[in-house]
Order: structure tokens, then sequence, then C-alpha cells
């Protein structure tokens, strides 16, 4: 039932193996290279992560080399409560990915809405989950090259509990990542000029107040926030290697397990740039200051056990779910 | 004095004209006796269940009377019918004359007084503030505007012509009922002009309930209402009840919006009746809401006499509301905007909604019983599927135990948190035609495409709301990036859906935003178009109210699905004693006894407790809305009654009262104070039109009165083509802002702060300073005193918030108190008004580091007035200081630590009339930069908070632009508020 669990408490995690085609067919097309044993292991210790660490019951589907991209599974299904949006991508050649999601979805009891497949079914919309935030509250859709408004309108349809706003979302990236949640009330977002311009419309759409923790770079926003089976709550965020920068304001920022994981580096174009990038010492002062502000709010935030929230059920890489 | 020989004519034509109608009564009645007994079934079946037989009864009697008397002013065309008729329609156009006559007193009074005070005003608005233009009327150059004034006093004399007539008709009705040649209340007029004048509202509401009194018992003898005087027009009026049952009463066919509601919400026993409205459909079959302040005939035009009861103002903590049954009719209206689809939801949603309703109506789940088509008739979706049935039951079997007031919550709880819950949609075009949808809930304004959000405009964002012709504009408070306002513009369909997506976000804005109802400001007077404004209470007045509200949990029966629900709540069926007993006791005055407390104690906090305030004063107040409300007892008569418990509730009111006020003097004055809280408002919105300072209590009365008319009639009229409603002063500041609204975190507390009755006027300044981030050291900057004058009925205080502008002998007839003072007070309009609150305001406008030692403290010289003041028969007068700081977030830390080199100080002090402006100006070095900062403590002493606010604001204006290249980083309210003690 909707509403009940409080923000981040999931029980399941569905993940879907790299296949041996990665990065064959990766988006950034060619001139990227991609080291499909690193992708691997990175997936390794975030399953494991999750299993392990966090505890969920994890499933995993085997990975289809006709499908390079179907580790991304997070983008094939929005998840909330129990149920489950199956989403249109926007490459023709990723729809295929649905159909093994599906079945797991089903397998698990959720009620499974399709957005259909025709291309005149859904009037031309498109829909990928790493667009989407959910807050507990409500959905953010990010309006980008993937995602289109009939497909935040499909979502609108399919979870008529809560607001749904349409951001923009600025560079070809997606929404997730450049912000994913935190914490129940907290949104950790990059700091780059395009998610500020993110930000900005998201506070201006929103009736609800966020804590809001800025990265300094983009990767370092996109992290997992879960309220494991034991209560203990994780944030599974990118190495301190792929952004040095924002792991000081990390590691200060929550009371709660900290799990590293090696993210994907499936576009090696981010953690590069960002690495360099954001090496300046300049940053560092940022992030500093960003520590004494916000931190200290969204420790308090998340240490309070009374918050309320319906449950989101998709990350990074991982359909998280939460199941009775 | 003109005044008074147009008073003195308007009495002598008075007793010429009711011995004409006493005699036509008469024959009437005499002519008539068979009739009575048609008369006798038709009210009988009124008050029967039988709403068909009803309906064509009262159609057959308002169809004629309707196309008979489409208009009260028109000339009596067809005439045949009754000569009661005939009659009432040549009075208008006479009586007018009369009015206008009369109303020349304040008028000629006023001129004066008026162009002084505009002229001096204009001069300020010139100097400084280009800003204002944009506002409004700002732009005229001060003789445009005084001449615009006089055309508004005009309009004002013009409306309550109207007004007048009405009274007088109702006079002569009264008479003509009691049947004997009974001209009290004409010779009350010859008596004291000005009492009559005061008086002529209250007589008026007096007689409308008298009417309707004796139109109860009279019926029988007094014929059908085809044939009778204005008196006898009732009109059956039919409602549909949020659990879909028909509620059917008579009313007068001049009744305002509120008696029609009152009676409602009495039959249904609901007291905090704020957030619910009844509306009607129009011609064009759109929903509008009844606007309780007019006549219902006037809005419902040609439509039909039907109406549906429903919440208008959701809640958005329902757990909040203090009864239950308040939930419940909130339940009942959730359930039909789920089932109707306007509140979507999501399949798991709709069932767990549904097994709370289940819960509630059936109780626990009893498996012989309860088969699963016991839920068939139920709906709870708007597509019902089998397994969504299915669900709820499964759902509904979890439920066991929980009694149907907590079931009624817990379904509230999850309803709530629905993204679409209280969100007023309506239908619209962006500027680039695209279809939109506008959303209109207590947060602010909400814009749909499809079923998407892609903008939101809280409340503290909008500067400004209008519509023009089909056009809505909002006006935008600039971002932090950006540096002007901008102004976003919709189309709606037609004029009418602009103008009421305009009528919902006024009222939406003030019921949630505001501590009490805004007052117009002066700009407002002097554009066109509707001056509507939102005047029940605030969601924070109704709270307060409801947290006073302490009778025994009413019984009720949860009938929505026309099953008869067993007795589950364990508390109503303790309770059904007292709620028979409330029943007889008050069959007739209880429930409007209960709402006079509660209006007393809604008044109480916006009012400071005022002692004893004459007959004028509350008689002034029957134009305001919360007399009105009390409408179906009689309100005049309440003045003396309501003191007195209620038989039924006695003593519980007793003791409701002891613990409400502890520290007024008496009771019934208390209840005066609500009417003149209400005077006041009236007073202040009339101003702009009469600042006359000689203007007697009386004639202040009067206007606010006729003000108020005007008001709605102008929002009646369809000539009207737009309207604005600034959001807070005209003169923007976000400080003022700040101040005016209420912080929302906050509200709990300033609740619990205006409960105790006290005598305190937890003002929404007061309040606002109290949730502000109060830099406490701050205090002596800016003050808040509430002086208590006993205010002569002379000055209007509209003018007091523009205080500079004010000329001291606008006041002349202001108290010795005040007159003494080296701070000339203004005296707010109101009759008789005796003030409790007196605010200085001192704002600091600095750079950073504020210094605060510097600070003065003036509260001295208001303790000084304080005395004086309590030689007045006002109680004596404590000080409640509290302080608000505002910062401007640009704020730099290193302005604190470093404090520089003093290089100058210098200070100046200037004084006008309602303001004391102390500017404080140091200029300090710091690491080779000069800085400069300019303190200004402004005190502004004053009565009602508006005024204050205005005067906040136009202070904080001045500041800025005398010092365009300064930036104001601090703000600080200081506010003393008076609180008066119990009989001193």
């Amino acid at each position: 039932m909707a509403n009940i669990y409080p923000y981040g408490c999931f029980t399941h995690a569905v993940v879907r193996s790299i296949p041996e085609s990665f990065g064959k067919l990766a988006e950034g097309g060619e001139g990227f290279e991609t080291d499909l044993a690193k992708a691997q292991r990175q997936m390794g210790v975030l399953t494991g992560a999750l299993r392990q660490k966090v505890g969920l019951q994890l499933i995993e589907i085997p990975a289809v080399s006709e499908l390079p991209e179907s580790w991304r599974i997070e983008d094939i299904a929005v998840i909330q409560g129990d149920t489950a949006l199956i989403t249109r991508p926007f490459k023709q050649q990723r729809r295929a990915e649905a159909e093994a999601v599906r079945r797991v979805l089903n397998e698990l009891k959720l009620t499974v809405v399709e957005m259909g497949d025709e291309e005149g079914g859904s009037g031309g919309a498109t829909l990928e989950g790493s667009d989407v935030l959910f807050t507990g509250k409500e959905f953010f859709v990010g309006i980008s090259k993937h995602t289109n408004h009939r497909g935040a309108e499909v979502l609108a349809d399919t979870f008529k509990d809560f607001a749904v706003s349409t951001v923009p979302v600025c560079g070809g990236s997606r929404l997730k990542n450049i912000c994913s949640m935190g914490g129940p009330d907290t949104i950790i977002i990059s700091s780059g000029d395009g998610a500020k311009k993110t930000l900005r419309v998201m506070e201006q759409l929103t009736d609800h107040h966020y804590e809001i923790l800025s990265v300094p770079e983009d990767v370092a926003a996109n992290c997992i926030y879960i309220r494991g089976p034991s209560r203990a709550d994780y944030l599974l965020h990118p190495t301190a290697e792929e952004c040095p920068n924002s792991v000081p304001v990390s590691n200060r920022g929550w009371s709660v397990h900290i799990v590293l994981y090696e993210r994907n580096c499936a576009l090696p174009s981010q953690c590069d740039l960002s690495g360099e990038k954001h090496a300046a010492g300049i940053n560092f002062n940022y992030t500093n200051e960003c520590c004494d502000t916000d931190l200290c709010n969204t420790a308090a935030t998340i240490s309070s056990p009374c918050w309320t929230g319906a449950v989101l059920s998709l990350c990074s890489l991982a359909l998280l779910l939460q199941l009775g | 004095m003109t005044t008074e020989v147009g008073s003195e004519t308007d009495v002598k034509k008075e007793p010429e004209k009711v011995p004409e109608v006493q005699q036509q009564t008469e024959s009437q009645q005499t002519d008539q006796p068979d009739k009575a007994a048609d008369s006798a079934d038709q009210p009988s079946s009124a008050s029967a269940d039988q709403p068909q037989e009803e309906s064509q009864s009262a159609e057959a009697k308002s169809d004629p009377e309707e196309s008979a008397s489409p208009e009260p002013s028109s000339p009596p065309a067809a005439g045949g019918q009754k000569k009661d008729k005939g009659i009432s329609r040549f009075l208008p156009p006479w009586l007018k004359r009369q009015k206008s006559l009369s109303q020349d007193k304040p008028e000629s009074t006023a001129p004066a007084k008026q162009e002084s005070v505009e002229a001096v005003k204009e001069e300020h608005e010139e100097a400084s503030q280009p800003k204002e233009e944009t506002d409004g009327g700002g732009a005229a150059t001060a003789s445009t505007e005084q001449t615009e004034e006089v055309k508004e006093v005009k309009e004002v004399r013009e409306e309550s012509r109207a007004e007048e007539v009405q009274v007088e008709e109702k006079e002569k009705e009264e008479e003509k009922s009691i049947g004997s040649a009974d001209t009290q209340p004409v010779r009350e007029e010859k008596e004291g002009e000005s009492e009559v004048k005061e008086s002529e509202e209250q007589k008026e509401q007096e007689e409308e309930k008298t009417e309707e009194e004796q139109v109860i018992q009279q019926e029988t003898s007094v014929l059908s209402a085809l044939k009778l005087n204005k008196k006898m027009k009732m009109v059956v009026c039919h409602v549909t009840l949020l659990d879909g049952s028909q509620f059917s009463c008579e009313v007068e066919k001049r009744a305002k919006g509120q008696y029609l509601f009152f009676q409602v919400c009495e039959h249904l026993n609901l007291m905090e009746k704020d957030y619910f409205g009844l509306n009607f459909k129009d011609n064009a079959e759109q929903r509008c809401w009844l606007d309780p302040t007019k006549e219902i005939k006037r809005q419902i035009r040609n439509s039909q006499w039907q109406f549906g009861f429903s919440v208008k103002f959701y809640p958005p903590d329902p757990s909040q509301l203090t009864e239950d049954i308040t939930r419940y009719l909130l339940c009942l209206q959730l359930r039909q905007d789920i089932a109707s689809g306007r509140l979507p939801c999501s399949f798991v949603t709709h069932a767990l909604l549904g097994s709370y309703t289940l819960q509630a109506e059936l109780g626990d789940h009893d498996p012989e019983e309860h088969r699963l088509d016991y839920i068939s008739d139920f709906q709870f979706a708007p597509n019902q599927t089998k397994e969504l049935e299915e669900k709820v039951v499964e759902l509904h079997k979890s439920h066991r135990g929980m009694t149907p007031a907590q079931a009624d919550a817990q379904f509230l709880e999850n309803a709530k948190k629905l993204s679409m819950y209280g969100v007023d949609l309506h239908h619209a075009k962006d500027s680039e035609g695209v279809d939109i949808m506008l959303g209109v809930c207590s947060n602010g304004l909400l814009i749909y495409k499809d079923r998407l959000r892609i903008n939101r405009f809280a409340w503290p964002k909008i500067l400004k709301i209008s519509y023009k012709r089909s056009n809505f504009y909002i006006k935008i408070r600039p971002g932090e990036a950006e540096q002007f306002e901008s102004t976003v513009g919709f189309k709606l369909p037609n004029h009418r859906a602009a103008k009421r997506v305009w009528k919902v976000c006024v009222e939406h804005h003030t019921f949630f935003r505001l501590v009490s109802p805004e007052q117009p400001t002066k700009t407002k007077f002097l554009t066109l178009g509707s001056k509507f404004r939102y005047s029940g209470r605030t969601q924070a007045q109704t709270r307060q109210a409801s947290s006073l509200i302490d009778r025994p949990a009413p019984y009720f029966q949860r009938t929505s699905s026309k099953r008869i629900s067993r007795s589950l709540d364990g508390a109503p069926v303790v309770n059904v004693s007292d709620y028979s007993q409330a029943l007889t006791a008050g069959a007739g005055e209880n429930g409007p006894s209960l709402e006079l407390n509660s209006d007393s104690k809604s008044s109480q906090v916006e009012v400071a407790e005022k002692p004893n305030t004459d007959a004028a004063a509350s008689i002034t107040s029957e134009t305001a809305f919360e007399t009105d409300k009390s409408g179906p007892g009689a309100p005049d008569k309440k003045v003396p009654q309501q003191t007195p418990p209620r038989p039924g509730t006695d003593s519980r009111d007793a003791s409701k009262n002891a613990e409400v006020k502890p520290e007024v003097n008496g009771q019934p004055e208390v209840i005066e104070v609500v009417e003149e809280t209400v005077v006041i408002e009236e007073v202040v919105k009339a101003k702009p039109k009469s600042p006359a300072p000689e203007a007697t209590v009386t004639v202040n009365a009067e206007h606010a009165a006729d003000v108020k008319e005007e008001r709605s009639l102008s929002s009646d009229s369809e000539s009207e083509e737009e309207a604005e409603y600034h959001a807070q002063p005209p003169s923007t500041s976000v400080s003022t802002q700040l101040i005016k609204e209420e912080p929302e975190e906050e509200q709990e507390a300033e609740l619990t702060q205006q409960a105790p009755p006290s005598a305190i006027e937890p003002q929404p300044i007061t309040e606002a300073a109290e949730a502000a981030p109060a830099a406490e050291e701050e205090k002596p900057t800016v003050q808040l005193e509430e002086d208590v004058h006993a205010d002569e009925p002379s000055v209007t205080p509209d003018e007091a918030p523009n205080g500079h502008a004010h000329p001291d002998e606008a006041t002349p007839t202001l108290n010795a108190a005040a007159a003494e003072e080296e701070e000339p007070h203004i005296v707010n309009g109101s009759a008789s008004r005796v003030e409790t609150e007196h605010l200085p305001q001192v704002i600091c406008c600095s750079e950073p580091p504020v210094v605060k030692t510097e600070m003065v403290t003036i509260s001295d010289t208001f303790a000084a007035q304080k005395t004086e003041i309590s030689t007045k028969e006002v109680p004596i007068v404590h000080t409640e200081t509290k302080t608000i700081t505002y910062e401007a977030a640009q704020l730099d830390g290193n302005g604190d630590g470093e404090p520089g080199v003093l290089m100058t100080a210098q200070t100046i002090t200037s004084e006008s009339l309602c303001t004391t402006t102390t500017t404080h100006i140091t200029k300090t070095l710091k690491g080779g930069l000069s800085e400069t900062r300019i303190e200004k403590r402004i005190v502004i002493t004053g009565d009602s908070d508006i005024d204050h606010d205005q005067a906040l604001a136009q202070a904080i204006k001045e500041a800025k632009e005398q010092h365009p290249d300064m930036s104001v980083t601090r703000v600080v309210v200081h506010k003393e508020t008076e609180l008066a003690e119990e009989d001193d």
C-alpha cells in the first residue's frame, strides 16, 4: 500500500548483468574506450553491497548480448509502491529490454502497467527511468533527450496519487545523472550550472521542503539511499576515486553506513571530466562550505525517525523494490 | 449643514410613507384572511421532507415575483398584482434621493479634509515612488486623484441609496407585519439623526430577523406569498447536502447568502463552518460560490434556488479540525470528489480510502452480514471494478476495532496527501494558446498541462492578481536573479470564468495566508472594478475560534449511503443527551448563540477586547459578515443578550466565556468588540473616500456600510471588467510581505497565542514577528504598541498607514489622550470604538552590523499615553513586546566581526502624524573601505493592524527610495501590544 512505509524502505533489488557487448553500442558512440572487465568488477561490487551490506534480496537478470545497454535496468521500469510502470525508452533497440524485466516484476506480484510498445500507443511517448526522481512525496521527470512530455503524462496517469512535475535537464544528460535522493527529504544534486537550473525549477514546483546537498561533481550526485531491512540507513555513492571532491561532503554528512562502491564507468567521459575538473582547491573550499550549512541539517533530518513518505523504487542500475 | 437637512427630510418623508404602507398591509391582511390557509400550507410543506412538492410550490411562489420585480429600482411596470409591490418599487428612487442627501453629510465634511490629505499624500508618493504607479492609483497626479476620490464618494452614495431603500422598506414591512400603525422606527430616526443612521444597519438586521420571526408566526395570518408585502416574499431554498440529502428552508427573498448558509450549518449542527460554502449553478451551468455578504437573489439571478453545500477551503491538515463532525463532512466531500474523478488517485489509494469508508459507515467487517455485495452501493472510484471491491473488503477486514471517527481521520490522513487534494481546477490557456489548468490551492497557484505540473506560484511569490475581461494575470515577485516583477497572463474561456478564478484566488490567499481578512488599500479605491474581498474568517481565525469550541461532540449519523448506521461512535451516544438538550434549549436560539460565541472568539483574535461600544458601533457592524452570520437570531438583540449564557449551553458558555475572556471587562463588550472589529474594517475601507475627520461616528458607520455595499454591488455588476487584488500592500518590500504573511510553521503557536481570549490582539504583525527568527536584542527598534483609546467616532483610520500624509488636524475629535501626545494618533473612525491597540513600529534599515546600543527605545512615550488612556474607561494596559528581525540573506559575516573605525555619526529625528522617524547615520572605516550605515527607526503609532502593515511597508519603501544605492539588510519589527487586564 502506498504511503505506509517510510521513504527508502526496500526489500528487493533487481539488477542486470553487463553483457559482453558492453560498450560497443553504448551511448556516446565511438571514441570512448570502455573497459568491460572493470565494469563487470564494479557491478560486482554494487551487487555485493546491495546483497550483503544492505541486506536486500537480489535478483539478477542475466545479460543478453544483443542488448548492450540492458544493464541500465533502471531505465526500463519505474516502481512506486506495488505498481511498476514499464517504460518506453527513447532508443528503439532498447525496448526489447523490457521483456525480461516485465517477467521478473510479474513474478514479484507487482501491478505492472504498460506504457505501450507501439509507436502510436502512447502518442510517441518516451520515458526512461533514469529521468525520474521520486522523492517520496512527488515525482520529478526530467525532460531530456530520452524523455518527453507525453512520457511524463503517462507516468502521471500511472501514479495518480502524486504530483508529477516536469523539469528541464540540460546538456543531454539524465536527471539521475545530476541528482538523486540522499535521504527522505534530501536531494543530492550536482552544483553544475545545468543542475542548478534544474534545481531551481524543482524548488519552484514543489510544495515540499527538501534539504539540498550540492556536490561538485555530477557523478557524485548519483547515489542510492536505502533504508535496509535492518532499518539502518545506507547511502550508496560513487567512490572517492571517481569524485574526490565530493567524498568529504558525503562522509561528513551522514551518520549512516556508507558503502563505497565503484560505480559504472560506462560513461567514462563523465568520470574523467569530473575527476580532473574538480580537483582544484577552489572546489574543495566550496565543498567545505556546503558541509557547514547543508549537512548539519541533513544529518538531523535523517536521524529523526518520524519522517513519512512513500516508497521509492528506482535507483541507479538496480530496481529496488519494497514488497510486503 | 446640508447633512442635517438631508436627514431631516429623510425622516419627514418616512412617516408619510409609512401610513400608506400600513394601510395597504392592513387592507391586505383583512382582505385576505382566507388566503392564510394557503400560506400556512406552504410553510409547513417547506419544513417537511417533501422536496418535490416544496420546490413546486416554491417555484410557483417565486416565479411570479421574480418576473414582477426583477429589480427593486425598476419603475413599477405592471403594478397589477400587489399594491405592496408597486409601492416598494416606487420607494427606491424616492428614497434614494433621501439617501443621497443624507450621504452628503460625510461628503461635505470630508472633501476639504480629503483633499488636503490627498495632496499631502500625493507629494509623498510622487516624490518617492515610481513603483506605485505600476501598482495602480499611484500614477494619478494629485489633482486627478482628488477628483477620482470625489467620484468614488459619489459612487458610494449611489450604492448606499439602494441599501437605504432596502432598509426603509424593511422598516415599513416590519410595521406592516406588526399590523399596527407602529411608527416607532420612524420616530427613532427623528430623534437622533445620527443614531438613526448608525442604527439603520442594525435595524435592518433586526428587522430582518423580526420579520422572519414574524413571518413564521404570522404566516398563517399573512396570506400567500404572492400577494404579500416584501417581507412576505419568502422563497424556498433547496440545498443539497454532502450526504446527498436535501435541506429546504425558507428565506426572505432579499436574504443574503449567509442567512441561508447559517441555516444550513445550524441544520447540520456544524460549528467549524468557515471551511464550507454554498454554491449554485449559474446560467452557464458553472458552479459559483454564493457570496455570503450579498443577496442571494442578485447572485443567482434567474437560476433556481437550488444550492449545494460543500467544502470551500480544504484544510491542509484535517487532523487539526476540532470536531469530528467537521471531519465527517470533509470526508463526505472527498468521497464525492474521488467518486467523480475530481480527486484522482491510484488503485491502491482508492482501495484504502474505500476501506476506511466502509469502516466508518459499517463498522467492523462482519463476515456473516457482509457479503461481497454489501459494498455494491458504495462508490469508491469513478470506474469501480470487482477487483477494487475485493481489495476494499480485504482492507476493511484489517481495520477491525476502529471507530468511525478514527476511520474518518485515517481516511483524511491519506486523502490529504494526494497531490490534487484541495486543488480547485480551472480551464485556461496560456499566453501561447496552449490548454492548461489553473489550480488554486492553499499554497498558491498551480499550473498544469494535462496532468503534469508545469509551474507553481506560491502565494508569497505573487504580488498581485487581477483580471481583465477574460484574462487573468498574476504579477510575480522578482526572484533573486531577476530585477523586475513579471506578469503572467492566462486566458480564460470568458469574462465570468476569469472573474471566478480571480475570486477564488483572493479567497484562498486570504483564508490560508493571512491572519485576518485583508482590508483593501487605498489604491484599490481608485481603481475601477471589483472590490471583492474575502470577508469571512481566515483559517487562522477559524482555528482559533474552533479551539474554543467547548461543546460535547455533537451526535450525528453517518448516513451518506443512506444506510442506517449502527451507533458505532462511543462518544456520540454519550452525547445524545447533550444534543437533545441543546436542541430543546436552543432550537431557535441555541444555534445562533453558539455561532455568536464562536464569532466573538474570532473577533477577539482580530481585535483586542474593546470596552463597551455603543449601540451604534454594533449596528454598523451588521453589514459586516460576522454579524450577519448570526443572522437567524436577532443580531441586535444579541448584543445585550449574548452576555447571559444561553439556556442550552449556559454552563458551558459561561465557563467558556470566563476562560475565554478573563481580561475582558464584560462579555457583552466582547461581543461588541467583534462587531467593532468589523466596523473598523469597514471604516478602513471607506476611509479613502471619506477621510472626514469631523465626521461623526454615525457617518463613519454609515459609510462603512455603504462602502461595503458598494463593493458587493460592484463586484456583482457585469459591467465591471477587471479588478485587482494585491496580495500585499502595494508598496512591496520583502519585509512587508513577510510581516503580512503568516509563517506556516508558526501557525500552531500563534493559534495558541491567539487562543487565549485575553484581550491581547494577536495581530498579524505580531504573530509574524514571533514566528520570524527574532533577534531579541533588537527590541528597541520597532515597537508596536497598542494603546487603548477611547476613540471618538471621529476620524477614519484608513489613512493612518500613510501617516505622513495626515495632517494633525485630521483627527480633531480624537480623544484627548491622543491629542496630547507628541505623536498624533489617528483614531480609527469606528464609532465609539475603544482602541486597545496601538502599534508603534520601528524599522531599522541598516547595513549588516546593527549597532544595538544606539537604538532608542521609544516605549516611554507610549507609557505615558497608556496611563492617560487608561483613565478612560479602558482597562489597564499591559504591554507585550515582540520583536521580529528580518535580515537580508546576503548579510556579510564579516560585518559583525569587524567594527571598523567610526568616522561620523549623526542622528536625525523627524515626526509626522503617526510616525516618528529617527535616522541614524554612521560612517565607519573598515579596512580602507568606508561604509555608511543608516538606521531608521520608525515608530508608528496607530490603531488597526493593517494600518501598521501599510505604514511599515511605506516606511520601508521610503527608506529604500531615499537611499536607492543602499540595500536593506535588516528590518526589525518591534511590536508592543497592550493587554487589557480584567477589570481595572
